[in-house]
């Protein structure tokens, strides 16, 4: 019987012709990643489990991109400490602050390839899917064996297939998409399973886009959210150092737990409403209520594509007068060619404060939090309750176009009727 | 090792979706061991963490852990000495996390209604079989692959490395 993607993927690393969804297997790790929150805490475990190396210092990258630049001295000392670590252990691929978000890095600087297994002290590691690779997030004490014998065991996930068909509206976008299969199929459909993203409407989808989709697939339990790797995949390696790797898909006699056929074509722009992320509706339930911060970045949507939809939307226009609009490239990389190409003085212009690449206010460490009664439009992938702040607080998740259009007007806005105020 | 595998203890019964900010509330993440054990479950049940015993059992409904990555939400379980947790589902974390720090589980369809708090029980994790003492009545559940129960069995995966790298 065929393969779906994560088995093949778990086949290969487990050095077997063939794996069955529900079997344990015992894998070899292509890449460990470890970011300033965690890093540190495993580090001194594997030093006091007497082992003073890791299992391939260049198959293992350390982010600092949390909190970033350090805001309190506790912070510092952490990021001290990783430093110190990252050179006794001879870790080359090593990025200090303000380098970016480990989730737009690892792809970004070729480090991530169709096929490969990848772990992270991070639930965002599914990520890598959107490459193909398999990835997905483990606690501390895994981290700490997979980085001392460079294997690790995995249960075979089942998985569930979305084939998505028909052409996204103006001003939808990919996260519209992921926001709305979130909402519709709910916060745990796929606990314990991985996600297949495929049909006609994904073999056009942009890499920008699927790392949207696979990122935010792991608000529905995903283990792995995965795309098969075509020609898409193959520009995107070739533009960020690396050399094609060819087609990586699953079998086509493949078994599926679910298999869901979901029409694109119709889709409004969508927002998930506080405090859960499944709470999702189209835009309409919600324009016109107040907003006092919106918020572009985070390794959802902090892409140079998504800087530039928002700077579209604002380009020549402040924005109210009564918000604080926080953009944060995910990488430096994105700030450059933000700089290169106009995009960060639209932004700027409109009213924009830009802030170092990284996690930003995302996860609520520091860098623009909101106090009690404050309401947040924000293009990231979580709004639980006092995740940006005060518990108080309320969050409200989007696309890049609909938070720009909101962060304009002062209030949750439709991007489609920007597009016909302005043209 | 068929010893190893047989576990007998008492109930402490739990519903469904318990989270990790109930095993292990966040107003406590950075404590020591001893202040962070005593919060366990307290939202759910005060009673639990002053008076489990190390051998007891929980039972608990699906998704048991659901919520974020964090570990101590099963090392909170494993130091207070709880023997295994029996549960319709667990969350995939917990599940890795349990593994991790060396808290045996089991996945069994129906043990939730199949007891209620204090009844004794008997689990064969070799085997998956889970019986109530009390009334007799037996259940499958899916018994954890032996690479698994070797984790176990050493004490978590740290346990496992430190053998390993002994060797
Ligand atoms: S940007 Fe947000 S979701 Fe992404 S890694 Fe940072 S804190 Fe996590």
């Amino acid at each position: 019987m065929g393969m779906t993607l994560a088995e093949r993927i778990l086949a290969r690393a487990a050095g077997r012709e063939s794996v069955t969804a529900g079997e344990f297997v015992v894998a070899d790790i292509d890449l460990a990643l470890l970011h300033d929150i965690f890093a540190a805490q495993v580090f001194d475990l594997l030093r006091d489990v007497g082992v003073d190396n890791v299992f391939e210092p260049d198959q293992t990258v350390v982010v600092i991109d949390h909190l970033v630049p350090a805001p309190t001295a506790e912070a510092a000392a952490i990021h001290h400490r990783i430093r110190e670590h990252v050179s006794r252990l001879g870790i080359t691929a090593f990025y200090d602050a303000g380098e970016g978000i480990c989730h737009q890095l690892l792809p970004e600087r070729g480090h991530v390839r169709p096929g490969m297994l990848i772990v992270g002290t991070d639930s965002h590691t599914t990520t890598y899917g959107a490459l193909g690779a398999g990835g997905t997030g483990i606690g501390t004490s895994d981290m700490v064996y997979a980085l001392a014998t460079g294997r690790l065991w995995f249960r075979v996930p089942e998985t569930i297939r979305f084939e998505l068909a028909g052409g996204l509206l103006p001003a939808v976008s990919w996260k519209d998409v992921i926001l709305h299969l979130v909402g519709r199929f709910g916060a745990d459909v796929a606990q314990y399973r991985a996600i297949e993203f495929a049909g006609p409407a994904v073999t056009k989808t942009d890499m920008s886009s699927r790392l949207t989709v696979a990122n935010m697939a792991l608000e529905m339990g995903a283990k792995f959210a995965l795309f098969a790797a075509d020609e898409v995949t193959d520009a995107y390696l070739r533009d960020h150092g690396g050399t094609d790797a060819g087609p990586f898909g699953p079998d086509s006699d493949a078994s599926y737990e679910a298999v869901h056929e979901i029409s694109l074509s119709d889709l409004p722009p969508q927002v998930a409403m506080p405090h859960e992320v499944d709470r999702v509706g189209p835009v309409s339930d919600v324009e016109g209520l107040a907003i006092n911060q919106a918020f572009i970045g985070s390794c959802t949507n902090g892409r140079i594509e998504d800087l530039r939809v928002a700077a579209e939307v604002l380009d020549g226009q402040h924005i109210a007068s009564e918000v604080r609009l926080l953009v944060v490239p995910a990488s430096r990389s994105v700030l450059q060619e933000a700089m290169r190409t106009g995009v960060l003085a639209s932004l700027v212009d409109a009213g924009a404060s830009v802030l170092a690449p990284g996690c930003g206010p995302c996860f609520g460490g520091h860098g623009g939090l909101l106090g009690p009664g404050e309401r947040c439009i924000g293009t990231h992938n979580r709004n639980f309750i006092g995740r940006m702040g005060s518990p108080e607080a309320e969050i409200y998740l989007a696309s890049p176009a609909t938070v720009a259009a909101s962060a304009l007007v002062g209030q949750i806005a439709d991007p489609r009727q920007m597009e016909t105020a302005s043209g | 090792m068929a010893s190893d595998n047989l576990l007998t203890g008492r109930v402490w019964r739990f519903d469904h979706d318990i989270s990790t900010d109930v095993l292990s509330p966040g107003a406590y993440a950075v404590d020591s061991v001893e202040v962070r054990k005593s919060h366990t479950l307290e939202s759910v049940n005060p009673a639990f963490a002053p008076r489990v015993e190390p051998g007891d059992i929980i039972v608990a409904g699906r998704n048991f852990g659901c919520g974020s990555s964090r570990e101590t939400a099963a090392e909170n379980l494993k130091v207070l000495g709880v023997a295994c947790v029996a549960a319709e589902s667990l969350s995939r974390l917990f599940m890795r996390n349990a593994i991790a720090v060396g808290l045996p589980i089991l996945v069994c369809a129906g043990v939730h209604g199949a007891f209620t708090d204090g009844d004794g029980i008997e689990i064969d994790l070799g085997s998956g079989r889970v019986v109530n003492v009390e009334t007799g009545s037996s259940l499958q559940g899916d018994p954890l692959p032996e690479e698994m129960r070797e984790i176990l069995a050493a004490g978590g995966i740290l346990a496992v490395l430190r053998d390993y790298r002994g060797k």
